[in-house]
């Protein structure tokens, strides 16, 4: 049994990082690498490497962390995960390769998620990135074969990045002016700094991925125009990203933004820069946000850091063991003041004469005996209706499906849902030479499984180009 | 970077810019709006797409300086680059044979009006415009849309040309004469779409407008653009900008275009201080 305990990573203290959006945990130094690294037992059989959904060979680069090989180890990782660098700050460690991990019996599972992070931080620092060689795959005519992607989230970065190095030319075609999807748009600055999905972005650049930004496909571009214009298979990666609101009265004053709104305003656009930057955002001192899950989170740690703003309050109907964010976000948002309303449901917003939001309504929830799938139901306490006072409402209820592009496409086929139907292990849609991953075709989940079908895509599209394409 | 092609002067401030985008241009057709990001550390602004030319692949747009992100646009030059161009959004203009269409046009919302006019009469539409300004000094594109409608009017409040008055005056005078309307298409002002709207639901024509709804991505992923259309809520941006205008709740787009007024204030005094230590 290992000795010692699982190595904290040190990180900005509470009171000082609610003043500014700089990345919160500071990772690891070498020594604390060394020493985390050396904890792991190397067991005969590595279970975390099962809990990887890229099965990133895990045993392997903490060995080759602890004996100090990090360039070693780094390589160990990128064969599985081209993205370590985000993937070690994002994931959720602790459902996925922690989970697995042998010593969670102890209560101290090996912190695989900040050595991931040390070693793509190393990299970064220490190695000059080359463009590797690599033999272009022509067709009949002699030329490369080129694929379109259709959004750059981490599924359509995935698949540009393993279709370059197989040989195909790869572009992406973005909607928004900048690459990374929900990397840039969704995650916040001090959880995932823009500068390390930029630092991704030109690598996939280095290795002859094309991106072209503000360009819609289904709009700027059909589908049918692609494949007019001589790529010889398309993928779909356009992300889930349409929000879902409260249906409650008053959703529509001024002061209430979706998620995806207040969250593209601050990050994509800088609006906690305003005016230095154009973009505004319009917040009073009391932000309530609806909803307690990981994007939830965001929302009211990134009001917590804007200026003026004094209080931010989580309002989630259930209890505080059913919210669906990573418990290390909770205990984050927890440690920097938001307030958790639970058991709480809005019914109304309320605003002042000039239609700016002044209140919110809730009622107070019971939770009911858990049903058959052990969830736990709710419903509201009557005559238990009270309100908070507010200046702003961001509901962060989820997403569904974007449908700019998929209704669209003739013939293509979608779920009941509207997501569209893609093969798990291929990414294989309906129309031969079409195929689709990440939250489009799954729902809205994790950046690592929208990574991990952007990867069986690929190589899909790779034995799809074989049989039907290339010279 | 997209390079501005062409910027003409249309009134002291309103202006007519080329763009050179050919994505934006290859699929476009009349109602289809575009998103420009004038500089790096710019907003996405919203503009609808006046003309395109396929060929060299320039989108034409035209725009007044009303705050911090046109105004910026507006010192830009041909040969300068404008950071980012987007499109085409929205759903275009649903084009069929109405029969006798009268297109209204306010301020801003004449370019609007033009390529729908145009299809509208390549469709084989019988077209009449009417145009409003506040005076004749502000009124733009007669010629234009004289070339896509059977007839033009053009009205000003104070009278300093054409028909003195609003555009709905102008409507109503044009109703009342007795030709047959089948369809109004009205682009302009709220308040303008409103009066409109609230004239033609008592005529009983059927009345399409277009919202310039507060935006930003322009995909339907914020939800910032939603208007309450009868009973049901709409993004503007993938579910219009075109509407019904008798269902349109107008107070509530006033209300929301009204947002950040505060911030657009700060935001352009920013930029003239900046401007001035220049
Ligand atoms: C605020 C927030 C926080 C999150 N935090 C985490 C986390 O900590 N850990 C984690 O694992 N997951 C997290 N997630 C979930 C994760 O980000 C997503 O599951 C993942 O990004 C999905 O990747 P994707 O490639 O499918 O789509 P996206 O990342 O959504 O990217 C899709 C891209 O396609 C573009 N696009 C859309 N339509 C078109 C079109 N017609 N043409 C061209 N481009 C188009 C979009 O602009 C976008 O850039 C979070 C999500 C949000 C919103
Ligand atoms: C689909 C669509 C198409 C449009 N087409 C055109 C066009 O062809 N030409 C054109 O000149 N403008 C058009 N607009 C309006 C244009 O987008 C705004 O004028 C612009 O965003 C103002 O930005 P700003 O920073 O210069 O001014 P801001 O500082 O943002 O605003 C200054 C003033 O303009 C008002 N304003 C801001 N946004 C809008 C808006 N969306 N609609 C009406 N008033 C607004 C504000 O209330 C304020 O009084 C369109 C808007 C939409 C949504
Ligand atoms: S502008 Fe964001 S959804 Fe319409």
């Amino acid at each position: 049994m290992a000795k010692k305990e699982r190595l904290k990573v040190r990180q900005q203290a509470a009171a000082e990082r609610t003043k500014n959006f700089d990345e919160v945990p500071f990772g690891y130094d070498d020594s604390e690498a060394a020493d985390e690294a050396s904890r792991c037992l190397q067991c005969k059989n590595p279970t975390c490497i099962e809990g990887c959904p890229v099965n990133i060979n895990i045993k392997e680069f903490i060995r080759q962390l602890s004996a100090g090989d990090k360039a070693g180890a780094i390589k160990t990782i990128k064969q599985s995960n081209s993205l370590p660098a985000v993937c070690g700050r994002v994931c959720p460690q602790e459902t996925q390769c922690e989970a697995k991990c042998v010593l969670l019996k102890t209560g101290q599972p090996i912190n695989i998620g900040a050595l991931e992070r040390y070693a793509a931080d190393w990299e970064a620092a220490n190695l000059k990135t080359e463009a590797p060689k690599i033999k272009p795959v022509t067709g009949a005519d002699g030329k490369q074969i080129k694929v379109a992607i259709a959004g750059s989230g981490p599924a359509g970065l995935t698949v540009a990045g393993e279709l370059a190095k197989l040989g195909y030319k790869a572009v992406i075609f973005e909607a928004l002016h900048l690459a990374g999807g929900v990397l840039v748009y969704g995650i916040p600055e001090f959880r995932l700094p823009k500068a390390i999905v930029k630092r991704e972005v030109e690598y996939l650049k280095l290795l002859g991925v094309e991106i072209e930004t503000n360009v819609l496909v289904g709009k700027s571009y059909t589908i049918d125009d692609l494949f007019a214009d001589g790529f010889s298979a398309v993928f779909i990666g356009v992300g889930a990203g349409t929000p879902s609101f409260m249906n409650i009265p008053g959703e529509n004053y001024k002061g209430v933004y979706s998620s995806n709104e207040f969250l593209t305003r601050m990050n994509l656009l800088k609006a906690y820069k305003f005016p230095e930057y154009d973009t505004p955002v319009k917040l009073g001192k009391k932000v309530a946000v609806v909803g307690a899950g990981n994007v939830a989170m965001d929302a009211a740690r990134v009001s917590k850091r804007f200026k003026g703003v004094e209080e931010v309050h989580i309002i989630y109907r259930r209890s505080d063991k059913e919210m669906p964010a990573r418990r290390e976000e909770i205990e984050h948002a927890k440690e920097e003041g938001i307030i958790m309303d639970l058991l709480t449901n809005p019914v109304q917003v309320l605003a002042d004469e000039n239609g700016f939001v002044s209140a919110i309504k809730c009622v107070k929830m019971t939770l009911c005996e858990p049903d058959a799938s052990g969830r736990c139901s709710v419903k509201a306490i009557a005559g238990s209706e009270f309100t908070i006072e507010v200046d702003n409402v961001i509901p962060a209820l989820g997403t569904k499906a974007n449908e700019l592009l998929t209704t669209n496409v003739k013939g293509l086929k979608l779920n009941r849902r509207g997501y569209i139907e893609a093969d798990p292990e291929t990414g294989e849609t309906s129309i031969p030479g079409i195929f689709a991953g990440g939250d489009i075709s799954t729902g809205a989940a994790t950046v690592i499984a929208a990574m991990g079908a952007g990867k069986k895509s690929a190589a899909a599209i790779d034995r799809y180009l074989k049989k039907n394409i290339s010279a | 970077m997209y390079k501005i092609t062409l910027k003409r002067q249309l009134t002291k401030d309103i202006k007519l810019m080329g763009i050179l985008a050919p994505h934006v241009v290859r699929n476009a057709k009349a109602g289809n709006f575009v998103i420009v990001i004038p500089g790096e550390t710019g907003e996405r602004v919203p503009l609808t797409i006046y003309d395109w030319d396929k060929e060299s692949g320039v989108v034409y747009i035209i725009f007044q300086e009303v705050g911090v992100s046109t105004v910026k646009l507006g010192m830009m030059n041909e040969g300068d680059f404008v950071y980012s161009i987007a499109g085409p959004l929205g759903r275009h203009f649903h084009i069929e044979k109405y029969g006798n269409v009268v297109v209204v046009g306010g301020g801003v919302g004449v370019p609007a009006i033009f390529p729908i006019a145009r299809a509208l009469r390549d469709a084989g539409n019988s077209v009449t415009s009417i145009t409003g300004f506040r005076t004749s000094e502000l009124s733009i594109l007669e010629k234009e849309m004289k070339s896509v409608s059977d007839a033009v009017i053009v009205a000003t409040n104070d009278g300093s040309s054409g028909t003195k008055g609003l555009v709905t005056d102008a409507l109503k005078a044009l109703y009342d004469k007795g030709g047959k309307i089948d369809l109004v298409v009205a682009v302009g002002p709220v308040v303008m779409m409103k009066a409109v709207s609230e004239l033609t639901k008592q005529l009983g024509i059927k009345t399409i407008v277009s919202l310039n709804a507060l935006m930003l991505d322009g995909t339907g992923m914020c939800g910032g653009c939603r208007v309450t259309i009868g009973d049901k809520v709409k993004f503007s941006c993938v579910d219009g900008p075109d509407f019904d205008g008798h269902l349109v709740d107008f107070n509530e787009l006033t209300s929301r275009l009204s947002a950040f007024k505060a911030e657009e204030k700060i935001s352009l005094d920013h930029c003239k201080i900046h401007l001035a230590g220049r």
